[in-house]
């Protein structure tokens, strides 16, 4: 299925968690917050969490700055 | 006694905040801000990168030495802000939140109708919330109004390294609010800093001043100790400013003087 990753169009397998997700994406879980269609997925809720055709998703990290 | 600042539930020692922004590498902003003794950092909230694997900024900062205070640096909206200071604390775990909402892109002034809307809905979630802000006293006390932890007025646009262009502004707003003022943006060199905390402020935070000099480890301490010795000499109390000078030797005892002749 077709779903959005920080803005790019990703195909993903269906039934995914947002867990397989990163995992998928080789993304360390530390230090990121995810968000689905705008509703941040609290950390502890990755692994139970399933992504839907079409979802949009947001992984952000902190970077430098001021 | 020891001099220590208060923010919210948080104490810190060192009155100088440093930002983690446009260093040339993590090694020189590891060592700047060391030679800082800031405790707090600031960083900013942006997507991960998915096309290349990335030196995460976490292995560069000890967690358990700073706080770390993300912004919400590049939001423009009411809304946007609130979303990053949601991401922010569920990436790090923290409700610290330095608020920005930009009102205009040239400048980075901030839009501080949002800005008190957003300080408003983040400080009733439980946010302690910093907010950069405009050298205006009647904004920054609204800010206090809805409860935010400080108010951090900028001394002149970010990155401008233009030091405190209205320092008679801060001075009311040091008068017109309770909670802490810290100076944000603008610094360019340790006298502006030291004149910040000479006003009165309770802390300066800056991020390019540092990052920006040629050599940002001796700036970072250069920084440290401006912001010390601001500090000191407001607690002091400076000598009233007279128009005409004052002998520092007494009058008495001078020899006889040849005189005119």
């Amino acid at each position: 299925m077709k779903v959005y990753v920080n803005g790019e169009p990703r195909e993903v397998e269906d039934g995914i968690t947002v867990k397989g997700l990163l995992e998928h994406l080789r993304i360390e879980p530390a230090g990121i917050a995810v968000e689905i269609n705008r509703e941040i997925v609290p950390r502890g809720t990755h692994g139970k969490r399933t992504i839907n055709e079409g979802d949009r998703i947001e992984i952000v990290r902190m970077v430098g700055g001021g | 006694m020891e001099d220590l600042l208060r923010i919210g539930k948080w104490t810190f020692r060192s009155r100088l905040m440093v930002g983690t922004g446009k260093y040339s590498s993590n090694d020189v902003m590891k060592e700047a801000l060391r030679a800082s003794g800031a405790e707090v950092v600031t960083v900013a909230i942006r997507r991960v990168n998915l096309n290349s694997k990335e030196d995460s900024l976490l292995n560069h900062i000890d967690t358990s030495r700073y706080t770390i205070l993300p912004n919400t640096a590049g939001c423009y909206t009411v809304e946007d802000a609130v979303r990053t200071a949601h991401l922010a604390r569920e990436a790090l775990g923290v409700d610290l939140i330095k608020l920005e909402v930009i009102g205009d892109e040239k400048t980075l002034f901030p839009d501080t109708a949002g800005l008190v809307e957003a300080s408003r809905i983040l400080v009733k979630e439980g946010f302690t919330v910093l907010p950069y802000t405009n050298d205006d006293p009647v904004v920054a006390k609204k800010l206090e109004d809805v409860g935010c932890s400080a108010v951090m007025p900028l001394a002149a646009p970010i990155g401008s390294g233009l030091g405190i262009r209205n320092p008679y502004n801060i001075r009311i707003i040091l008068e017109t609010v309770k909670v802490p003022v810290i100076v944000d943006a603008g610094v360019g060199t340790a006298s502006d800093a030291a004149v910040a905390m000479e006003l009165g402020c309770d802390g300066v935070l800056m991020n390019t001043g540092i990052a920006g000099a040629k050599d940002p480890v001796s700036m970072a301490r250069a920084m440290r100790l401006a912001v010390e010795a601001g500090r000191l000499a407001y607690l002091s109390g400076r000598i009233p400013r007279k128009l005409y000078a004052q002998a520092s030797s007494p009058i008495e005892g001078m020899i006889e003087s040849a005189g005119p002749v």
